[in-house]
Formats: structure tokens, sequence, C-alpha cells
């Protein structure tokens, strides 16, 4: 009967206006990643798909077509663009249960933002309290900390000098909030004043 | 805008924390043994020292990890944050 | 319009460019690197409004934020009040005027951008004098992150104001040459028009840069105008120069009478005389540079009036060589003139005697009495400054962890000295960053300071009378005679000095006005200065207007908008959106020519009557797992949740350990070992952090993991007689009958491929249907049931139905019905309490005395006897005497009104309320009083719609 339903993501309003963004800066909306909390002892020594869970505060490392952040001392996220929500909490749940870990499906509870560019890591200060420097928050470091008034997990993907590339994953119902920021703190680097 | 260390992610401003009070108030383990005047003193009650005092506070906006602490209240400044020994009855 | 004052050449204004203004209604014309005082200087107007409370001319008294005088408004381009010309640089088009004191807010919204940027850094120096300079590039060659910010436009500090020459040229190329070699630095970070403002806790400085300020009506209005800077440092270097004090006399506040500094630097900097009559009064060396340099522009120097008996044997030869008169001994008594000082009043002094007075013909009265060191930043940090004789002035008294001050901040007042602090200084700050000091050139050389006469520390010349004209804060019009009465009323404090007589609290904090009381009340009491000591430095250290802290903060940005996965159809649909919390949720939904009453009238009836669809996704969601996830229930639950049946929902209600109800909601048994928590919109985060705390604090042992899930589930309560049509049309695989699908049951099924969860939950006593998915498909989802709806004329509602709907069956808000002193049995919910549970959160506080009170307030329902009024909420509930009058005051208060509404299924209004003993005076009449007349109320049980609760299974 029911036909596909079709997806839609919190971001799509605002598009336009990121694509439209000057040089130096593309921000981009990640689509549709399953992401899966997962929460076990540290000490289960358990692999997800190929990658020990980073024990390191703050960090993160591939894993399969995705990421494993680390969000505290016993809790992790998952990352998978290719896996459907459900699918991807079935197999973490899979791996966990046996050492009495858990997962939770979260797909649809962060959205996942890329920011890059040679702005990127200025655009960022302007609403980030930790310290960006290419020499501190290095690729493969993470920080849930605030970007404006945001609560974020942030991701340093890429960290060259002049090409920085960050990801920001953002509770969803924030994430109209955020493109708004991120807009306004991008229109300065516009050519010409904005109309409004 | 003060720095607090969190055990696990390291300094970070003061906002991303919430305050926890007094550390080492546990819960009772039989309330219902306890007369008016004790449980109220579980529920109500709390030292208010100046100098040293034994927190609990949690990164609220970071990792969600509850931690205890021992801060000047006078000055503010933090002797020593730590992280709840999880073989022991946590952080209360 | 001519600028007569202004010197034929030199100073660093361009003189190829002409920018035109307008003063007090009048056109003026300056150069770019002008400030709206020097402009005005140069065409000879030294007045700038008259004071604040006795309406006296004032002038323009400094050079830059120190000045106690040249307050303006500024009009165009946009209004502002309340600043400084000497800092408000020049640009075309400025019409500005003199205020007296007080200015005029902007009465339209301030259309210019304001954001804010963290920065890090090893060092941060304040101050790019020559001390800052020296400091900022030794720690960059030393490879550390630097960050140096000045306030003025230009880097220099001190050196823009003097003539000095470093290694053997003019002070401006070393000056260019240092900036050169920091701009190639990557890792260092230098601002101009930028005051470090505020010195806070582990190194946290807040720095105003002033963007555009100077740009005027040429602004880009995508540029943020002001930017505060939020540098975290591991290191402060302050060196933020010195401020030239005044010494207090007679009528010293007349148009015309300048800091000796000042006028230096606006012959230097600026290229413009001050005056062409001058007189300079002193009590130190450093003023006579002021005298020979004004002499050489062409100045009249009719008398250098110097306190010190022997003056300054050195100085007076310059002078002398010069053809410049100095009197030694010798103090300023007062002045005569009304717009501009016309006379200075000369007298010898001796032995503390002032004797008899001369007049000395003058435009132009220079001052020096010692210099401020600016310790202001260092005290903000809680530094302890200590008093210093020799120089009288306040210097740091101690080292602190990660601030060091340098140069003329702390104390150094000589160029050479300046540097070598300057060097000194960040050497130590690197050494305590562990960094090498890489590889240094040798400071720039400089001539020796000729050896000098040691300054003397004159507060105020006694004026024979009362003090009344000799004034200490020139912008507060406070005197001497206001000191003298603070202490003859007794006040010793300086803090309540400051507040009885308003000294220090104008628009520039007592720069120069601070120390001189501190000194002043001192020889009134008789005690030392270090006694009476200084006011507390707070910041800001200059005046920082209100919307640059707020930033981007504002508009649409001040509190985040959170939206759910249906947002836009919402607003497509024209909803009336209602802030709950952060969250945006559509209020009702309006069709043409519908306020709010007939709309949520009409979204009732259709409900109740038919089917209605709410967009409940901002109910919290938390996902509970793991074995011990049952008990840790039981744990916070006041009902017993072990016992639910998995396929089964309950509904719960959370306390404090104090027993008051905190929040309520339904919880989902998914498996033996895993629940869904709802939780109400604004308790989401709330509780999280409540289990969170439990589980880590008291808990640990329990096996038992937390997740929030809130915005992964989409929520949709499809509600009325009609939803199980819609609901079965959608989900056709799902058995929707009472009997397969029972009330407080929920059921898995799938739309497409996508899993969905259906839950039979009430919040209106009507048959509902609550729809859970993905909020990826949250959209599609919704409008389908929208189109399977429409032939049941499904109507969408908000949350003002939502409330009335809930009203009517008694449900209360948490948080609305309830205050934190309300416990489940005052709520009429016993029934949620659990007897059989050895313990729970709360249990303990509810065998309490207070909480058997029979007098307890409890939830009641209200019904007004005229069947029209709509009680406003938080009315107070009255009992009249006997007789029917109020009883005299203080009338008792029996309770308050909580929710009050009208409904469509009643034909009436109707309220909740907290009434003492409500439940048995159920069926009395009780009073509101509403606009000064008392509404006769039933009290009624809470539950006024199918109290039955046959409804819910349609």
């Amino acid at each position: 009967m029911a036909d596909l339903l079709t997806r839609s993501h919190p971001l799509e309003p605002y598009l336009t206006a990121l694509d439209a963004l000057p040089d130096g800066l593309r921000v981009t909306a990640e689509p549709f990643v399953a992401l899966a909390g997962l929460r076990v002892d540290p000490a289960s020594g358990v692999q997800l798909r190929g990658a020990a869970l980073p024990t390191t505060p703050n960090t993160w490392v591939p894993a399969g077509d995705g990421r494993l952040v680390w969000l505290g001392p016993d809790e992790w996220l998952v990352t998978s663009p290719g896996t459907a929500p459900e699918a991807l909490e079935a197999e973490v749940a899979g791996v966990l249960r046996p050492v009495g870990g858990v997962a939770v499906d979260v797909s649809a509870q962060r959205i996942g933002l890329r920011i890059s560019g040679p702005r990127a890591r200025q655009v960022l200060a302007k609403g980030c309290a930790i310290d960006l420097h290419p020499r501190v928050f290095v690729p493969g470091s993470s920080a849930q900390t605030t970007l404006g008034q945001a609560g974020v997990v942030l991701l340093a993907l890429d960290g060259r000098d002049d090409d920085a590339e960050f990801a920001v994953l953002v509770r969803s119902s924030f994430a109209g909030y955020l493109a708004t920021w991120l807009l306004d703190a991008c229109l300065e680097y516009a050519d010409s004043a904005p109309t409004s | 805008m003060q720095l607090i260390e969190c055990p696990w992610c390291g300094p970070r401003e003061e906002v991303e924390f919430h305050y926890g009070g007094q550390a080492g108030v546990p819960y009772p383990e039989d309330p219902a043994a306890l007369d008016d005047v004790q449980w109220a003193q579980y529920v109500f009650f709390r030292d208010n020292p100046k100098g040293r005092f034994e927190e609990r506070w949690s990164h609220a906006a970071g990792c969600r990890r509850w931690f205890n602490a021992v801060r000047d209240t006078a000055t503010y400044r933090f002797e020593r944050v730590q992280r709840p020994d999880t073989t022991q009855a946590g952080t209360r | 319009m001519s600028a007569p004052f202004r010197t034929p050449e030199g100073g660093r204004i361009d003189r190829s460019t002409t920018l035109e203004f307008t003063f007090d209604g009048q056109t003026h014309t300056g150069h770019p690197g002008d400030t709206l005082a020097s402009a005005l200087l140069a065409a000879g107007r030294h007045s700038i409004a008259t004071s604040v409370k006795l309406g006296r001319p004032r002038g323009v008294a400094a050079a830059w934020a120190e000045d106690p005088g040249s307050l303006v408004q500024i009009e165009e381009p946009f209004p502002e009040p309340m600043l400084l010309a000497t800092t408000v640089e020049l640009y075309d088009g400025l019409v500005a005027h003199g205020l007296p004191g007080q200015g005029r807010l902007a009465e339209v919204p301030d259309s210019a951008r304001y954001d804010a940027v963290h920065h890090h850094v090893d060092v941060l120096v304040v101050g790019a004098g020559p001390a800052g300079l020296v400091a900022a590039l030794t720690a960059a060659r030393a490879g550390a992150r630097v960050a140096l910010v000045d306030e003025q436009a230009e880097a220099g500090g001190a050196l823009l104001g003097t003539d000095d020459v470093l290694d053997g040229a003019p002070a401006p190329e070393w000056v260019a040459a240092a900036v050169a070699e920091l701009a190639a630095h990557p890792d260092v970070l230098h601002l101009q028009r930028t005051t470090a403002f505020g010195l806070y806790d582990d190194g946290f400085v807040l720095a105003l840069e002033r963007r555009t300020d100077h740009l005027g009506t040429a602004a880009p209005r995508n540029v943020s105008r002001q930017r505060v800077w939020r540098i975290r440092a591991r290191r402060v270097v302050v060196a933020a120069g010195a401020h030239e004090r005044p010494v207090v006399f007679a009528d010293n506040d007349r148009p015309g009478i300048m800091l000796a500094g000042g006028a230096r630097t606006f012959l230097h900097r600026y290229g413009v005389l001050p005056g062409r009559e001058a007189v300079l009064f002193t009590t130190n060396d450093s003023a006579y540079d002021a005298a020979l340099d004004l002499h050489r522009a062409g100045v009249r120097v009719q008398a250098v009036v110097d306190a010190r008996p022997e003056g300054s044997p050195q100085r007076r030869q310059d002078c002398e060589r010069a053809g410049i008169r100095v009197l030694s001994g010798a103090v300023v008594t007062g002045t005569q003139g009304v717009e501009r000082v016309t006379h200075a009043l000369v007298a010898p002094l001796a032995a503390g005697e002032v004797g008899a007075s001369s007049a000395i013909g003058c435009d132009l009265l220079l001052v020096s009495g010692g210099w401020n060191p600016a310790v202001h930043l260092f005290s903000q940090a809680r530094g302890r400054l200590r008093y210093d004789e020799a120089l009288g002035a306040f210097l740091p008294a101690e080292e602190l962890d990660g601030v060091a001050v340098a140069g003329s901040a702390a104390g150094v007042l000589d160029l050479a000295g300046c540097l070598a602090d300057g060097r000194r200084v960040a050497d130590a700050a690197l050494a305590a960053l562990g960094l090498a000091a890489g590889e240094q050139s040798a400071l720039p050389a400089v001539e020796a300071t000729p050896a000098g006469s040691a300054p003397m520390t004159l507060w105020r010349v006694p004026d024979g009378g009362d003090g009344s004209t000799s004034f200490v804060d020139l912008q507060r019009d406070a005197t001497v005679a206001d000191l003298a009465r603070a202490t003859g009323a007794g006040l010793r404090s300086m803090e309540h000095v400051k507040r009885y007589t308003t000294i220090g609290t104008a628009h520039d904090q007592g720069k120069t006005s601070g120390v001189l009381a501190s000194g002043i009340t001192a020889e009134l009491l008789g005690v030392p200065v270090q006694a009476t000591g200084t006011t507390t430095f707070r910041p800001p250290y200059t005046p920082v207007a209100f919307a640059a802290l707020a930033g981007r903060d504002r508009g649409r940005l001040f509190d985040p908008e959170r939206v759910t996965a249906v947002h836009d159809w919402h607003v497509a649909e024209g909803a009336v959106f209602e802030d709950v919390g952060q969250w945006k949720r559509p209020r009702y939904y309006p069709r043409p020519g519908e306020d709010m009453d007939a709309a949520v009238l009409r979204e009732c009836a259709a409900t109740r009557g038919g089917v209605g669809i709410l967009d409940g996704s901002t109910l919290g969601k938390i996902d509970v797992q793991g074995p011990d996830a049952a008990e840790f229930l039981d744990r916070l639950y006041t009902n017993m949740i072990s016992s639910l049946k998995v396929g089964s929902v309950r509904y719960g209600v959370m306390c404090g350990v104090d027993g008051m109800v905190i929040d309520d909601g339904t919880v989902l048994r998914l498996a033996e070992d895993r629940f869904l928590v709802l939780t109400t919109t604004g308790g989401a985060a709330k509780v999280l952090d409540w289990m969170e705390e439990w589980l880590q604090t008291e808990w640990p042992q329990l096996r038992v993991r937390l997740a929030s899930v809130t915005e992964q589930w989409s929520t949709f309560p499809v509600v009325g007689p009609r939803s199980r049509d819609v609901v079965g049309a959608v989900f056709p695989d799902v058995d929707v009958s009472n009997e397969a699908f029972p009330f407080m049951t929920w059921r898995d099924t799938a739309l497409g491929g996508v899993p969905v969860r259906l839950a039979r939950i009430s919040f209106s006593g009507e048959l509902a249907y609550e729809v859970y998915v993905n909020s990826w498909y949250a959209r599609a989802v919704w409008e389908r049931l929208i189109e399977a709806g429409r032939p049941h004329g499904i109507t969408p509602y908000g949350t003002e139905t939502m409330h009335v709907l809930r009203a009517e069956k008694g449900y209360p808000i948490i948080g609305q019905d309830t205050d934190g002193t309300v416990t489940p049995h005052d709520l009429g919910m016993a029934w949620a309490v659990s007897k059989k549970k050895p313990d729970f959160i709360g249990k303990r506080s509810f065998a309490r005395p207070a909480n058997s009170d029979p007098l307890r307030k409890q939830l009641v329902g209200l019904l007004p006897v005229d069947r029209d009024t709509v009680l406003p909420e938080g009315s107070q509930i009255v009992e009249l005497a006997d007789g029917g009058q109020l009883p005299p005051p203080p009338v008792p208060m029996l309770g308050h009104v909580t929710s009050s509404y009208r409904s469509a299924e009643l034909g009436r209004p109707f309220a909740l309320a907290l009434v003492k003993g409500g439940r048995s005076r159920i069926g009395e009449t009780v009073h509101v009083p509403v606009d000064g007349t008392l509404v006769p109320v039933e009290v009624t049980g809470s539950v006024l719609v199918d109290p039955e609760g046959a409804r819910r299974d349609g």
C-alpha cells in the first residue's frame, strides 16, 4: 500500500542561503546520517565497525563508513551515512548487549553540518569558547560545547591552516537557529550589505 | 568567566557547568527509619562554610558527567577535581 | 570654516583630506586623524557644554578617555549619547552637540550590527605604547601566541603625543617598524581601536573593538560596528600607561584649563594649538616639556608656576633659554573668565601658606599634578594597591599569578625605563610559560632623561574659602566642599565618600578625580593616603554599549528558537505560535476573521466532536535501558512502573525529595529492560538531568543507561471520536479496535517500510492515538494523517486547545497548576502514589505532618456563577464573611486561579485553582476579585467533562 515516505531535512529552508556564502567558507548539510548512541563499560574492549572505541576524551576515530565519537567515559556516538537508522541500532546493540552495553537510534536527534574553508575557524570562534587553534584542536579532536547558544558536538576533520574542515552535530530542533546564526556570522564576508 | 576543570574534558568555561551543592550527603539508606527532624536535615540543610568546601559539579553542556570538587567559597578557586570512584557509591 | 588654531604643519592628521562636521549647529572642518575634540580646538572652541548641576561652562580638559569634560551627544549618523569628544574620531557628516551631563537614547532601533569573537593566546598585551610594543615583540619573537590590543586609532601610546627619538629616528618610525614586525608573525593578533575593559578570572579579558565607528556614514552595514573580543590569555601584560592628574584650585573648571600632557598631545598628534597665551602650573618636571613644545610652536608661555619651593633648577634653565618666566614655590589659586579662562591667579606658597595673588593673562592654563598609573585592570583582577609617597599615586603592591604590569602603568615614567620594563615583564611571562626567549634584538636607543627634581605631591591649593568652586570631579560638579561635608558627616571609607559625593561615578569613573579624592580626604581626616586607599576599580574601564555586550544575541538570535520537524507546515497553515521554553509551538490556527477565543472554541469542538491533531513532538522523550531499568524508574516515580507489561503505557508522577511534584508524563514499556519515558515539554532537559544525577551519583551500581530521544521521535496525538477512523486508514496493518488495541497500550507498525509506533494515550479524555515516527519522516506522516483525516474534518489544533481539553478533564500542567509546593495528593492523585513500594523519591516527605494538613491547597475546579466571566489566571480567591462582605483587611486568601478558559463543551468559562482545603469545599461558593468586583464562583471537582471516563474508548 503505502508508497515510500519522503524524508525532510531540518536545514532544507536554509540550503540556498548557505550555498550562496561568500568565498572562504563552505557550509553544507550532511544528508540523513544514521546515528546511534551507545553506552558501555570502556573496559569492555569492544570493536565496532572495525575500530576500537576511543577512550581519550574529546576525540573521534573513523569507523566503517562513519565515525566513532567520544561523548563521555562510557558514552559514544556512532555515525554511518550508509546504514538505515534502525539497522544501525540493531547492529550496534548486537555487539554491545553481550558485554552489558546498550544502543539507541538517535538518527533524527541531531543533524550534521560541514563547515570548511579558510574562514571556517574564524566563524566558529565567533560563537565557540574553546581553543580552535590548528595546533590545539587537531584533526581527530572533538568537543561537546556550545556554538552560539546551541549545544553542539564539534569535530575537527581537516586541520590545514588555510583550509580547515569541521563537522558540527546539533540537535535537530536547533538546526534552524544554528543555520541562522551561521548566516549572520558570515554576513561580514559578503561583498555588499544585505537588503534587510 | 572562570575556567573549571572537568576531570574528563579539561578546562572549560564555567557556564558549561551545573552546580550540585555539597558533596557527601548520601540519600539515607532507609528514609522511613528517620524521624522528621533527621529527614528534614537531609532534605533541607547543607553546610555553608567560608573557605574549603567539598562540592558536586556536573559538566552539563559537555560530557554530562558528575564529579566532585574542592573549592574555596571565598576565592572561588578550585583546589582539585576528581572523577567519582565507580567502585564506591557515587559522588553524593 | 577656518581652523585658526591648526599648526601650519605636523601632527598625524591627513591634511590632504577635509572633513566637514557640525557641532552645536555650527559647521566646522577637520581632517582624518582628528578627534572631534582636536577639530573643535583647531577651530578655537574649548567650551563643550555646561555642567550637570551648576550649569558652569566646561571644556576639553584632556586628550583621551580620562577627560572629565567633553561629553557630547552624537545626532548623525545615528543618535548616541554620552561620548567623549576626545575619543570620537572625526568623520565627514558628523553632527553632535555638547551634553550637560545627561544624554538621550535613540528612539529608533539601532540598525548597526555587533558581535563577539573568542580568542586564545599565551600572552595578551594591553596597550601599544613603548612598554606594550616591546612586550608584544618580545613574546612574538619567542613564538608565543600573542594578542596586542590598544584603545587608540594607531599604535604608539604616549609616543604619539611627544617628540621622542628612538634609534635616532622620530618615534613614529620605530612604532611603524614594530607594528610591521608584529604583523609578520602568524600567531600575533594586533588590534587598534580596541579597549581592554575588563580583566576577569583565569586570564579572561573582554576588549571592545570599535570597527566602523570612525567611518561614519561610510560604515559598511554588514560589518559589525563594535566587536567584543573574549580573550583567554595564559599571561596578561598590562601596559596601559598612566593618566596625568590635575591639581585642585578655585575655579579650576573653566574651559581652557587642560592637563599639560593633553595639550602636548593636541600639538604633536593633531597639529593643534590649544591656545595663544599659556600658563603652566606644575608640581613635577614632566610638564615642562609641554611648555617648551608649545613655546616652540608659537604659543606665548606667560609663566611656569612650579609649586615646589626650589622648582626644578635643570628645567628652569631650559625655560630661561627660551625666555619663559618660571615662578618657583608658587601656585595657581584661582582663575578668571567665563566661557574661557582669561587669567590665572598666581600666588607664592611657603610653608603651606598661600600669599597674595596676582593675575596673569592667558587663554590656556596647563596643569600637572603628577601621574596616576592606570592600574584599573590589575585592580579588577583583585590585585592589591599601595600608595607610593614619591609618586603620589597608587601602584600594584603584589605580583599576581598570570597578570603583570609594565611601563608607566607600573609607575615607570621615563621612556628608557618603559622600554626595558616591557622587555623584563615579557621575559618573565615567557619563562612562566616555559617558552625560550628566541632571538631578541636590542632595545631601541633613546636619549637619557635629564636628571631632574623630585615631584611634589599637591592635591589642592587652599582657596581661603569653603572649597565650593574647587572641583574634584568636574563631571559630577563635586568639590572640596563636598568632600568636607562627607568627612564632616562622619564618613571615613572612600567607598562611602564616593557614594556620598558621587565623585568617580561619571562616565570617566574617576580617572582624574579618584586619586585626588583619596588624597584630599586623607588630608581632611589627617590620615595617610594609604589609609584612605582607593575605591574598587570595576569593569568596564570605559563605557561599553549594551548593544555591544548583547552582540549577535538579539532579534531572532536572542534566544534559540527550537522548532519541530513539522514547523514549516504550521507556518504555511497560518498558525499563531507560542513560546514554550525555547520551542515555537502552534498556539492556534486562526481562520480568516477568527480571534484566539473563536479559533480555540472551534478547535475544541471539532476535536471533541470529530477529530483533531496536535504536533506533540516537543514532549521530552528519554530512552531508558538496562536490566535494572524498571527498578530505577520505580525509585523515581511515585507509582509502580516495574509491574507495567511490555506493550503497555502508564501515567507517572515524579517528585523531588521534598515530596513536591516536579514532572509527570507517560511511560511506555518497550521491552523487559527498555522503557520510553515521556516528560513535559519544559521538563525534558530537567528530567534527564535529574535521572542522570541519581544514576551517576547515588546509584552507580544500577545497570541503566539513559538517552534523550526528544527530537528522534516526532509525536502526533490524533484525538477525538473519529481518530480511530483516521489512524486505521493510515495504518491498515494495525487492528485499531478497542479490543485489540486497548487504552494505555502501544503497538508497533510500519508505513512505507518506516517503523511507526502508535500509543493509546489521551490528554483530553477523548479516544486518541499518539503516532511516533523517526523525525526524518515526520512531515510525510503528518501529511498522511491530515490527508486521511480530511473526510472526517480533521482539525489541527494548538497548545491553547490542548490546554482547554486537558483542563476540562482536570489534568494539571506541572509548572502552571503546580508551583513546587504541591504534592500528588494535593492534585487529587493519591491513586498515582504507590503504597506497595518500600521507598521512592519523595515518599518519606509525604509522612511529614504538614503534608496531611487538611487545609493544604488542593486542585479543584471553579465555575463562575455568571457563566460568563473568564477568571484571570493568577487571581486570588477569597471567602466572604457573614453578611456577604469582605472580611476586614488583611483579607485571608484561600488560594489562586491556576488555569482558566472558555469551554465549548460546557458552554461556559471554567477554571482550575489551588484552594485551601479545596476538596472539602466542593459545592461551596467563594469569590474571585476581578477588576474591582467580586465574582462568585462555585467550587467543583477538578474533572468537569466526562468524569466517568466514557469517551476514551470512543
